[in-house]
Formats: C-alpha cells, structure tokens, sequence
C-alpha cells in the first residue's frame, strides 16, 4: 500500500489569546504545531503499516520554509518520506487554489513514488477551519472521497473500511482504491516520536517542489490570482449560548416543560 | 481511649457564636466528612462540621473543643488513602477548604505564603506564571495543599526534588489548646532548637491544624522531556531503574507502571496513549522518565545517553514526549492510574510501602508471588527511582469480611518484606488510621513510646485527629 497524508503547520491554537481591544487574534510568538487532525490522519495511516509492514507513507505540505518542522514531526513519528510544496506563485491561495495546487503536485509525487492507493487528509485545519482543501482535493483528483473518518477498520486488498462520525452516529463505509479520506478526532493521538526515528528526521532529506517542479500546472489557478474567494471581512464569531437541560421527576414532566419553553419561544 | 463529652446544644451554641453560619449539625453535615477516598478502613459522620475562613475562627473553635473535650478531625479535600481525615471519634470536624488564597509571593526568596485550602494544582498553575516551580508533585492534584504537607506528600518529581518536606518554610499552627503559634521561618537554613517544623509535617492533624504555609520554589526549569520505554517483561524493565542514578542521570522523575494498569487508565481517560506492541513484541511494562533542563539543547545529549542506556537494557524502544501536548497527554495516563482502579473495583485496599531503590527489583518479585496466595487481585505502580510502590489489592467478587481478613495477612507480609529490605510502611500516604498497627510494628515499641510521648506533649486532652499514626483508638 502507498499512502500519501496531507499535512498542514499551523499556529497552536490552544496558545492564542484574544486581543481584548481589537478583538482579533493574537499570533506573535505562538508556537507552531502540526494541525491535529492530519496527525490523526498520519496516526490512521501509521496504523495500516503496523500490519502491513511494506506500507509506504508519504507526507505532503504546502508552505513556507518554516513548514518543515511540522513535516520533521511526521518523519520523526510514522512517514518516510516528506515533500515540500513551496513557491511565492502559490501564495494567498484560497481553498480552490490550494486543492487545485495540492492535486497537480499529488500527480508529480506520484511519478517519484509511485501511485497512491490513498491519500489521507485531517477534516480540516485549526486556524482555517473551512474543511474544503481534502474533499476538493478529491474532486480534482477524481477520487471517492469518504469525510469525518475516526479511524481505518481495514484496508483489505480489494477496498478500504473506515468508521465514520455522522450527526446522527456512526457509520461504516467501504471505499475502492484510490481514495482520500478526511479523519476527525478519534480515541488516540499521533504515536510519539521513537527516539531513533526523532535523530533520523532531524537529518533527514526533504524534497521541495516548486512551480517549476510541476510541468502540467495551470499558474493562473493558483495564488491569489486563482483564488476566487474574496475575504470582505473577518471576525471573532458570536459565542453560541449554551442549549439548557431540561431536568424533571418523570418524563411526561420533562416534556410538558419543554412544549412550554418551545412555546414560550415561538417555535411550535 | 481517652474519654471524650458529647456535643450539647450549649456547646453549638457557642461554636455558633465564634463561627455564626457555618455551624453544621446533625443531616446538615456534608456526608463526604465521614472518610476519605480509602473507606474500607471505616467512617463516621461527626456530629457538627465547619467550613473555617480564618486562624481566628480555628483558634476559637479549637479552644471550645479543647475546654469541653471534644474530638477535633481537620480535613482539607479528603483526597486522602489511609482514613486520615476520618472523624473515627466523631466530634467535630474543621473542613480547611475554603481557606483558599495564594496570600503573597516573595520572590527573592523563592518563597509563597498559601492559605492550607489551596489546591495544589491552584498553586502549581499559578506559580508558573511567576517563573516558578512548586516541585512536590502528588499524583492527585486536587488535593489541599494543607493535605500535603500533613502528609508529607511527594509524588512524581520526588526523585530530584524530593517531598513535601523540602518545600515547606514556615506555618502558622493552632494547637489542640487553641493558642496560635508560628514555626519556622523564611530562611535557607537553621539550626535553632528541635524542629517543631519537621515535626508538624507529616503528623497528619494529630498535633496541631495548619492554617498558613510559607512555601519554597525554585525557578521553572526552561525544558522538559519525557521518555516512554516499553519493555516486554516487568523484571528487565524494573532492573533498569537504579541504572539511572548509577549512570550519573539525574531525571525529574521515574515511573513503572504494567500494561494491565496502563490499560484500566486509558479506559477511563477514553484515550490510547501508549503502544501496546512494539514491532510485534507485546508490551509488558513501562518506564516512563522525565528530565529537566535549562533549554532543550542542554537535554538532547542527555536523553540520547539515556536513550542508549534503556535500549541496551532491553527496552523495545523508546519514545520521545518533548512538547507540552505530548507531555500532557503521557503524564495525563499515568496520573489517572488510581481514578482507573477506583471506577473499576468495589473492594479496594492499598499500601504504599517504600523500599531503596536498588532493592525493588527484589520486592516487585516477592509481591507477585505473594500475589498468588490470595483470591483479590494485586495490582501496582510506583514512583521507581525512589523506591516508592502504591499496591492495591481489588476485588469484585469476594465477600467484604473474607477481603479485609485476606487483606490483612497480605498487607501483614508485604510490610514485613519492606522492612526486612530496610524499607519504611509508608512512602508518601501516611498512617492515618489504616497502617496504626504497622507502624507500631515497623517502628518497636521504644519509637512509637516516643511518638506517643510527643503527641501528649502537644495534645494532652488527646482531641485533635484521635486514633491516628501512633495512637490506636484502644490506646
């Protein structure tokens, strides 16, 4: 099996503070980690290889140079090898542009690596939150693509099962190579670094690709020329209320409260 | 036993008046003051309890108590495992909990004045934000820090930094007479007279109630890194331990822990954390060891020799946890090994003997094989690098008077085993009233005449925590 995992560096969230006065996000000195979800998704393909040892696993980002620490972090943990997508044409690209990007680079690794029968992506990134760029990057790759995925049950010869988070509950869903799946959180994190493995991604190689790179890419659908999303205004949204517990002796109390409270709000 | 008067509705009332509004008598008492989280030793509600603000208003109470012979059980959390807060005698207890201000810093001196409520997760946090470490480092953060220093509590980081001892500077004591004294001071040494100090610390409530704490800090250390070292059996994974200090290591911290209880733990966190095979190896036992440094680069070298030592030792592997998330999450498993037992066993007993260090390896053997003699199942973990193992005996299944009777012979053993090793009854827990008949026979009779003869010096009407640490209920 040949794995490709999408990866993105993104601040650490849980370091940001809020500026009281302008209200917008504070981001001097936050450190920066790898967005967790595509740890989950380096995590679920690390988990294919545990019993598959001839799997093979690719990591892929698109950044600046300060996105190799985050591609160091995968090779220090589960990946063998990491490629950095970076070039000043692709920057300011929007979500279109950067799946776009995303899909014409997957085809160039897939010449250096061989095809990959999936491609794994976090559901989406911490700081953006948009959970578009796995979902189009599976458009523009042609690929079935199975979203919010906890975790791989089976990668069987023939199709690949994955237990997916819905709204409602949870879902198992098998899916025919190729694929790409977006994972969510399930009940594990990323393994943690071996010691031997941490001192080899240290010293290890990682591919940079630019635009010239990438004979077949259409420039003129990346960066912010090739982005079509227009951002007109950003703010901090509005804290949801929290909903309220109905608590009561029996359940025909419990209801009569809520048919009141729902009344009461106009919504029966 | 020492003769002790009911609690009279004049009595109340004059409680009332020192504390108005806080009295609680009767159904009004919390149930919780009964016991502490080790109930299997027995509990008791008392008859009034009081949530205190103020030294004052423990003064006042204690002097009521004191002229009226009235037992006095002072709790903080009740986080406790040995029934040490337990109000055995009923009486009254004094809850210190909501005493629970950080007062001041002294940061030239490395120094915090603390009310005794205040939790030690409330402290740790804080003092990071000023630059420092409050190093005693229990495994239940929750507890008052008041608690700790009863206690003499230590936990993870014991190994380089030592107990709850080393931390303490000064307290203000109320005692059993109700009158207000001061011990120790904010200094770096003394050699002024016996230490009332050290003798306060780890008395567990029986000679005074703590109701301010000068405590030591040091600056935070910069860096920390933890290594995971999966094993395949617990013996090569316990003969490592005293290769650390051997080698001239000095970690933070070193524990032991088996899969079985790695597992009880993850279960209830909800979380797989640790890798339960290594290249196709199962694992059975893991060390989990921290250092701390003044950068990151300073640790690099150290934990690639260390990394070298627990290979060549025979460890699988080994895993590196050197971000916040990663320690959080490595130190989070371990720390809820008690809570994973707790939510899966009815019948519970545990000791926590301490042994040297070199020694463990031996005693780790002799209790699994005591282990096989009894129906409960043992099951353990310790702060290793310095010779401290919490047991538990848990059952399901068993019968609750043939649990404590099987209980007792094998804490009986396990005592004698850690002494015959040059081992103590307890590490960090205490005696409360669960261990009383092992410290007097771990101690002999001429130490606990000494300890008995301390105790009256400072209770002579015998109120404050009875039947605790060297004094029985039939004494």
């Amino acid at each position: 099996m040949n794995i490709l995992v999408c990866i993105k560096q993104v601040p650490d969230t849980t370091e940001i503070k809020i500026d009281p006065v302008t209200n917008t996000l504070i981001r001097d000195g936050v450190p920066s980690v790898l967005n967790p979800y595509d740890g989950y998704a380096l995590e679920s393909a690390a988990r294919i290889k545990d019993n598959a040892p001839e799997t093979r696993i690719v990591v892929l980002t698109m950044g600046p140079p300060q996105a190799e620490p985050a591609l160091r972090e995968c090779l220090s943990t589960a990946a063998d090898r990491a490629y950095l997508l970076t070039d000043r044409a692709f920057g300011g690209s929007d979500t279109l542009a950067t799946s776009y990007i995303l899909s014409a680079a997957v085809k160039q690794v897939e010449e250096l690596e061989g095809k990959f029968d999936m491609i794994f992506c976090g559901k989406q990134a911490i700081d953006g939150d948009t959970a578009q760029v796995g979902p189009e990057l599976a458009e523009h790759l042609g690929l079935p693509q199975v979203t919010y995925a906890l975790e791989v049950l089976e990668a069987a010869p023939e199709q690949l099962k994955l237990l997916r988070e819905t709204e409602e509950g949870r879902q198992v869903v098998g899916v025919t190579y190729p694929c790409l799946a977006t994972f969510t959180k399930p009940a594990f994190d990323l393994r943690f670094p071996s010691f031997r493995r941490r001192a080899a991604a240290r010293q290890a190689e990682i591919v940079r690709l630019g635009a010239g790179d990438i004979p077949r890419i259409d420039l003129t659908r990346s960066g912010l020329k090739g982005s079509p999303t227009k951002v007109k205004r950003t703010f901090v949204p509005p804290r949801k209320q929290s909903g309220i517990i109905i608590k009561d002796d029996t359940a025909e109390n419990a209801a009569a409260k809520l048919c009141e409270a729902l009344r009461s709000a106009r919504v029966i | 036993m020492a003769d002790y008067n009911p609690i009279t509705p004049e009595i109340i009332a004059e409680l009332s008046k020192a504390v108005p509004g806080r009295v609680m008598v009767g159904d009004s008492v919390n149930p919780d003051y009964a016991r502490d989280e080790m109930p299997i030793y027995g509990t008791r509600m008392p008859e009034v309890s009081i949530d205190v603000l103020s030294t004052e208003e423990v003064a006042a109470i204690v002097k009521i108590c004191y002229e009226n012979r009235i037992p006095v059980t002072t709790r903080g959390a009740g986080t406790g495992l040995v029934g040490g807060c337990t109000p055995i005698c009923g009486g009254v207890v004094i809850c210190t909990a909501k005493m629970n201000k950080i007062l001041s810093y002294d940061l030239e001196n490395f120094a915090v004045t603390v009310q005794p409520g205040v939790l030690l997760q409330q402290l740790a946090e804080d003092a990071l934000t000023h630059g420092c470490l409050y190093p005693p480092d229990p495994g239940e953060k929750l507890a008052t820090l008041g608690g700790n220093v009863a206690t003499n509590a230590s936990g993870m980081r014991g190994v380089k930094y030592g107990a709850t001892r080393d931390y303490v500077k000064a307290m203000t004591v109320v005692l059993p007479t109700g009158e207000v004294t001061r011990f120790g001071a904010t200094v770096s040494k003394t050699s002024s007279g016996y230490s009332l100090l050290n003798l306060m610390i780890g008395s567990e409530g029986t000679l005074g109630i703590i109701t301010e704490l000068t405590l030591k800090l040091i600056p935070a250390p910069k860096a920390t890194i933890s290594l995971i070292a999966p094993f395949a059996g617990l013996a090569e994974c316990i003969s490592t331990v005293p290769k650390f200090k051997m080698n001239h290591f000095d970690p933070q911290a070193i524990e032991f822990f088996e899969k079985e209880i790695l597992i009880s733990s993850e279960e209830y966190l909800g979380k797989q954390v640790f890798p339960r095979r290594v290249e196709g190896c199962q694992v059975g036992a893991y060390l989990l060891i921290t250092f701390d440094g003044d950068s990151q680069d300073e640790l690099e070298p150290v934990i690639e020799r260390a990394a070298e030592m627990l290979l060549a030792e025979g460890a699988l592997d080994v895993l590196v946890a050197d971000t916040p998330p990663r320690l959080k999450s490595a130190w989070a498993a371990r720390s809820s090994f008690l809570e994973g037992i707790e939510e899966q066993t009815k019948l519970l007993d545990e000791c926590d003997v301490v042994v040297p260090v070199p020694r463990i390896p031996e005693y780790v053997v002799y209790v699994d094989e005591l282990a096989k003699n009894y129906d409960f199942h043992v099951q353990y973990f310790g702060h290793a690098g310095d010779g401290n193992l919490h047991i538990y005996t848990c059952s399901n299944d068993m019968e609750r008077e043939e649990f404590l009777r099987q209980v007792d012979s094998f804490m009986a053993s396990v005592y004698q085993k850690a002494m015959e090793l040059g081992g103590q009854i307890s590490g960090e827990h205490g005696i409360g009233m669960g261990k009383v008949k092992y410290l007097a026979q771990a101690a002999g009779p001429i130490n606990m005449a000494l300890m008995q003869g301390i105790k009256q010096v400072f209770d002579p009407r015998m109120i404050l925590n009875p039947g605790k640490v060297c004094r029985s209920l039939d004494c």
